[in-house]
This record gives C-alpha cells, sequence and structure tokens, in this order.
C-alpha cells in the first residue's frame, strides 16, 4: 500500500513539469478566453461588463466572419487533399532507387524548413504582375497577364498553393518514414505474383499506410486552421476579404481594432471546430483505419 | 539584429520590468522608448546616437530604446505592457493611433509639460499639416517625429520617350491621365508591357486614396474622430477616377496594385509615375538607374495629400519624474538641427519648417533638390485619416476600396457601405 502511495506520488510528480506547462499555456489560456467571450471589451475607465452570448450574436450578424469562414473551407478543401496527395506521391516515388535520392528528397523537404514569412516573400515576387516568375511562364507560352494577388477570383488560389508547397514535403516525410516499415518481402512477393505497381500501391502500401495517413490528415486539417503567416506579407486579407481566414481575423480583431472580448469569443468558434474535427478523426475515422 | 542586441534588448525588457521601483528608489530617471524598426540597421543606430547624445548632455537621464518591431507589432507591445502595468514611458507609434491611445487611457496630453514660453514657442514650431493629426479636443497628445506624406515619382527617361518634357510632372488630374496615356505601352497582342500610372491599394488602399479625395475637395473624417465622410460625393467621385484609370482607360493595372512591389515596378521600367511615400525617397534615389522626378501629387479641385507617420507619445502610467524626463527628450531632439539632421538621414520629412533654414538642409537640398518637396507640399496636406477604432473603421473603407478596385462594386455603393458600416462602430462614441 505505502509503496504504491510513492509510486504514485512519483507518477505526479514526474508528470507535474508538463502539466503545469500546459495548464498555464494551455488550457488556462482556453478557459480564460471562453469566460471573456460573455463580457464586453474593456475600454479605458470602462471596466468588463457580463453581456452574455452578445458577441456571438453580433458574430452572426458579422459578414467578414461568414467570409473568413467560407474562405477557411475552400482552403482547407485546397490544401488538405492535395497536400496529401502530393505527399505520398513523392514519398513512393523518392522511397524508390532513383538518381539522386538524397537531393531529390532534400529538394522536397526544403520548403518546410524555410520560414513562412520569407517563404510569403519568395512566393509574392512569383506572383507579381508583369515580370514575376509565373507572368514570365504564362507570357512564354502566350497567355494574358493576371494579377494572381490583386484580383478576388485568383488570391485565394494563390495564398491555397503556396500552403500546399510548404505543406507537402512536411508530409512526404512522414510517408517516407512509414514506407520504409512496409517489409521489402512483400514488394518481391507481388512482384513474383506479377502484380502491377499499381496494384502493389492499392492492395498493399496504401492501406498499411492508413495509420500514417489519419495522422497527417490530422495535422493537414489542423494546419488549414492554422497557417496564416504568409497572409501578413502576401494579401493581409484583401483584396476586400478575399483572403481572409479565420486565424487571420482573430488577430486583426484582436490586435488591430483591440476588441479582446470579440476576438475571445472568434476563438472559442475556431476552438471548438478544432475540438469537433479532432473528435471526428480519432472518434471515428480511427476505427476505420487498418492496422493489418 | 546580432546576438549582442538581442542581449542588449532583453536586458533592457527585463530592466524594464524590474527597475521602475529601483528608479524611482534612486530619483534618477530611466526612460524605456519603445521605438518601431523591424530590422536593424541605420536608423537603430541613429536613434542608440541620440540617446546616448542626450545622456551625456543630460546626467541623471538614461533613456533605453527597445526596437520593438513594424508600428503594428509595436503598437500592440505597448499596449499589451500597458494593460499589464508596466508601458514604455515613451514610445513612437503611428499617429493614427491617437483615439484609440486616448480610449485606452494610455496616454497623457503634453500640455502639461509645456509651462515657459519656450516650451510654448517650441509647441507651436512644428507644420500644422502634421499636428492635426497630433490634437484633438483642444489638446497636444503627440509629437510629430518620423513623418511622412504622398508624393508622385517619375521616370524622366521614359517621358522623354512617350514625347513629355522630362521636367514637368503633371499638374492636375486630366494632365495626369494624359500623360499616363502617352506613357502607356502594348506589345503587339495587346498585352501592356508598361503602365502609365500606378497608385498602390493593398494593405492600407486608404491613404493613398487620401490624397485623392483631399484633392476631390472632401475631408474624410471630423477632427473629434467620431464621424466619417465616406459617401460624400467628392469621395466617390475621387474613387471613380481612381477605377477609371485602371477599367476605363486602361493606363493603370486593374486589381491591387502591391504597396510593396511598387518601387520595384517603377525601377523595372514596368510604370512610369507612381504615387508612393516620401520615406521611400533613399530607396529610389539608390535604386534607380535613371534619373527621376519628385513632384507635388496632381491637383483635382485642389492640392492634397494626406500626412502619414509617427508621433511620440508618453505614457499615462509612468511616474510624474519619468514623465518629464521624457518631455525633456522630445524636446531635445526635435530641435531645428536635430530634425533636419535626421530628416536628411533617413529620408523622412523634417517637422519643422525651421528646419528647412538650418545649414545643413540647405546644403544637402541644393545637392538633392527632391529632399524639398514634401515641405513644399504640406502646406496642402491633411490629417491622415484617424478615428476613434481607427483601425476598424479605416478597414471598412479599405474594404470598399478593394471591391470598387476590383470591380466587385461600384462606386457608388461600396463608399455607401462603408460609411454604414463606420457609422455603426462610431455611433457609440458621439
Amino acid at each position: 500500500m505505502n509503496t504504491r502511495a510513492t509510486a504514485t506520488l512519483h507518477g505526479w510528480l514526474l508528470l507535474l513539469p508538463a502539466m503545469a506547462c500546459l495548464a498555464l499555456f494551455t488550457h488556462w489560456p482556453a478557459v480564460a478566453s471562453f469566460i471573456d467571450s460573455f463580457y464586453s471589451t474593456p475600454r479605458g475607465r470602462r471596466p468588463a461588463r457580463f453581456i452574455g452570448l452578445d458577441n456571438y450574436q453580433q458574430m452572426l450578424a458579422d459578414p467578414i466572419f461568414w467570409k473568413a469562414m467560407s474562405n477557411n473551407l475552400w482552403f482547407a478543401l485546397g490544401t488538405v487533399p492535395t497536400s496529401i496527395a502530393l505527399a505520398l506521391l513523392m514519398a513512393v516515388w523518392v522511397n524508390d532507387r532513383i538518381l539522386a535520392r538524397t537531393w531529390v528528397r532534400m529538394a522536397y523537404f526544403t520548403p518546410t524548413v524555410l520560414p513562412m514569412i520569407a517563404v510569403a516573400n519568395i512566393w509574392l515576387f512569383f506572383f507579381t504582375p508583369q515580370y514575376g516568375l509565373l507572368e514570365q511562364i504564362v507570357a512564354f507560352f502566350g497567355g494574358r497577364s493576371t494579377n494572381w494577388l490583386g484580383s478576388q477570383d485568383t488570391a485565394l488560389y494563390a495564398v491555397t498553393i503556396v500552403a500546399i508547397w510548404k505543406e507537402a514535403g512536411f508530409f512526404m516525410i512522414f510517408y517516407l518514414a512509414a514506407l520504409q516499415t512496409i517489409p521489402p518481402s512483400l514488394g518481391e512477393a507481388a512482384a513474383i505474383e506479377g502484380a502491377s505497381r499499381w496494384t502493389y500501391f492499392r492492395r498493399i502500401q496504401f492501406p498499411l499506410l492508413m495509420p500514417t495517413t489519419l495522422f497527417v490528415l490530422i495535422n493537414a486539417m489542423i494546419n488549414a486552421f492554422r497557417m496564416v503567416d504568409h497572409l501578413f506579407v502576401m494579401t493581409r486579407g484583401g483584396p476586400d476579404n478575399a483572403t481572409t481566414l479565420l486565424l487571420y481575423y482573430i488577430y486583426q480583431v484582436g490586435f488591430s481594432f483591440w476588441d479582446t472580448a470579440y476576438a475571445a469569443a472568434l476563438t472559442c468558434v475556431l476552438l471548438a471546430l478544432l475540438a469537433l474535427i479532432a473528435f471526428i478523426q480519432y472518434g471515428w475515422l480511427e476505427r476505420r483505419t487498418h492496422y493489418r | 539584429m546580432d546576438r549582442r542586441e538581442f542581449m542588449t534588448g532583453a536586458m533592457a525588457l527585463a530592466g524594464s520590468v524590474a527597475m521602475p521601483a529601483l528608479a524611482r528608489a534612486q530619483q534618477a530617471a530611466e526612460i524605456s522608448f519603445f521605438y518601431p524598426v523591424a530590422v536593424g540597421g541605420p536608423i537603430t543606430k541613429l536613434i542608440d546616437a541620440y540617446a546616448s547624445g542626450f545622456a551625456g548632455e543630460n546626467a541623471g537621464i538614461k533613456v533605453n530604446p527597445i526596437y520593438a518591431g513594424t508600428y503594428q507589432e509595436t503598437i500592440v507591445k505597448a499596449l499589451t505592457a500597458h494593460k499589464s502595468g508596466t508601458p514604455p514611458v515613451l514610445s513612437v507609434l503611428l499617429s493614427t493611433d491617437m483615439f484609440t491611445l486616448i480610449d485606452e487611457d494610455a496616454i497623457v496630453p503634453f500640455d502639461q509639460f509645456v509651462k515657459t514660453d519656450e516650451d510654448k514657442k517650441w509647441l507651436a514650431s512644428f507644420f500644422p499639416g502634421f499636428m492635426e493629426n497630433s490634437q484633438t479636443g483642444g489638446k497636444t497628445w503627440g509629437i510629430p517625429f518620423q513623418r511622412s506624406t504622398v508624393v508622385l515619382y517619375w521616370n524622366k527617361e521614359l517621358f522623354k520617350e512617350a514625347g513629355l518634357d522630362p521636367e514637368t510632372p503633371p499638374k492636375t488630374w486630366a494632365e495626369q491621365l494624359a500623360f499616363a496615356q502617352k506613357l502607356t505601352k502594348r506589345d503587339a497582342a495587346g498585352n501592356v508591357t508598361q503602365w502609365g500610372i500606378q497608385i498602390p491599394s493593398s494593405g492600407f488602399p486608404y491613404w493613398l486614396f487620401q490624397g485623392l479625395s483631399t484633392q476631390a475637395g472632401a475631408i474624410l473624417a471630423n477632427a473629434a474622430g467620431d464621424k466619417t465622410d465616406y459617401a460624400n460625393p467628392a469621395v466617390v467621385e475621387a474613387l471613380q477616377y481612381w477605377v477609371d484609370l485602371a477599367q476605363k482607360h486602361k493606363v493603370h493595372p486593374t486589381g491591387i496594385v502591391e504597396w510593396g512591389t511598387t518601387p520595384r515596378d517603377f525601377f523595372e521600367r514596368k510604370v512610369a509615375m507612381m504615387w508612393t511615400t516620401t520615406g521611400n525617397l533613399t530607396n529610389v534615389r539608390s535604386n534607380a538607374k535613371f534619373p527621376f522626378g519628385v513632384g507635388l501629387l496632381p491637383a483635382g479641385k485642389r492640392l492634397g495629400s494626406p500626412t502619414g507617420g509617427g508621433n511620440f507619445y508618453i505614457s499615462k502610467k509612468a511616474s510624474k519624474a519619468e514623465q518629464e524626463a521624457a518631455f525633456k527628450f522630445v524636446r531635445w531632439i526635435t530641435t531645428p538641427e536635430r530634425a533636419a539632421q535626421w530628416s536628411i538621414d533617413t529620408g523622412y520629412v523634417a517637422v519643422r519648417p525651421d528646419s528647412y533654414e538650418t545649414a545643413a538642409m540647405k546644403k544637402y537640398a541644393a545637392e538633392f533638390p527632391p529632399a524639398l518637396v514634401a515641405r513644399d507640399q504640406l502646406p496642402h496636406a491633411v490629417a491622415e485619416l484617424s478615428t476613434h477604432e481607427n483601425q476598424r473603421v479605416t478597414k471598412a473603407l479599405n474594404d470598399g476600396l478593394q471591391a470598387a478596385l476590383t470591380g466587385t462594386k461600384a462606386p457608388q455603393k461600396a463608399m455607401e457601405d462603408a460609411q454604414a458600416e463606420a457609422e455603426r462602430i462610431l455611433k457609440p462614441y458621439r
């Protein structure tokens, strides 16, 4: 009994530093934001007062919030499947014995290592009208000049492409690691049986990669709501909110408008959304994942 | 930022947390000074030199500059520090943040420090155009320091090629359009290879637009900062002119023109005339491989341009002694000679007319006449758009402008929507 109590105590003591950090920097701010979202923003001599659901009602009536939500949805739909598919393709390719394999792997991984702000500045040049890289390519094939970041029709696609480019290499690393745990005997057996490359991928590799796909999917979804750094450099949410994503809007409301209470309410919505996604993925998708 | 700078920054930050009690005990004022510089370089060196120069002349007062990033990052840091109780004693923040800072109860007016006749003379010595953004309700809340205005840059070579006099910029809206038409070049397929004019519209289009709206005879917000006039017919007319340059006359790129790459477009000869800040003067001077001119913005019904840039603010939560020390430093750094030297070193506008009478400035202007354009424009300059809940009210206008420029809303509708949104936000402040 005594030793068991000591062991429990030891266990808790070992957990304490991590728990304290987590509670202090994650759980408490989340709870505090939740509480703040029911109060008005304190300004100067006017302290915060309880206003119930007013902030949430304001949100329902706020066109920019809805614009940010729908943008974010398209951004997620654009980035998640594409970057995962691209990552898988690259991983399968660089897993084979190809020429200069290490170099190709490194080239694919480079975007991940670069800081997002630097990346955004590079892409800003790619998208620049008239003499930007993209324009030069389009002009070479006789296409018309496009103001990629300056038009409401193309700006969101442009920032989506940057996100895909940035993420795919990162996810490739996970797939690559997973591919290397697949026993080579499976591939040899498939070859003896005369299975095609595609059949081998579809029936053997892809099912065995499912746990990795789930992990990558969750990360990709979270990133779709978290990756906004490039917006600060490339569009600042414009033109006319065409590229405003939810987190960017939260930053704007919180630190440009100083409407901290409304920002707290928006944060709660984002948290709830992310919690829902995680719940669906872990609770439902995971049960359908092969671990054979 | 090298490691040493980081260390001093970190120590100064730690100092600003730990020092006040100690400083008060010793009765020696040590004032923390937030300054908006994103990267190291010449400006941090200049400010450091000012701080140590001041310390040399004023024993017992030590100014600790803390480089806090962009304007936006600096105000975030300053206001967060204010809310947690230990704000910087002195800071340079956007002049347009005045109402925000007043509403947050974060700053004190300068009037209480102005006691002697000499002080009063000093307060009256700044360009009135700059003071419009520094005063409200009969009090002076900010002192102009790092200020700028919008001017027209043109490429003299391209003017010559187009058969225009390279020494004469357009003087009116009609001339500006006519010149731009001559300066726009297309290739055989009809693609534009050189635009006549660019007025940037990314990020903060309201600032450049304020040039147009002022020229059209409108003032976007009242001095009390609680009412905007976005739907004024003159404002709509100004926006229509801008939209027409792109969509009707096709002498200006369509959609949003990026602020950051516009000078580059100018260097690459992709555009013959551009509107941008006087703060780009040094940049253009060192990067343009062709002779260029700098001129006043063309006139509509009148000449006009907004001012811009940063003011000194003194924190309300600082001790009396610290505030007095900060005031002393502000007075010291804005003497005519220092304001002139600051302007020469950085390209910002010298904030007072008598700076332009100093020997150093006269010599500089003789070598580089464009340095005087900003001064010549200032008598026609108006306050940069600034209201209560400034960034939110400004965003309403930005969104409307971008909607019109990208063709999703007609100028009239865009400005009416922006005005309605601004009304909604500002109503509680009246």
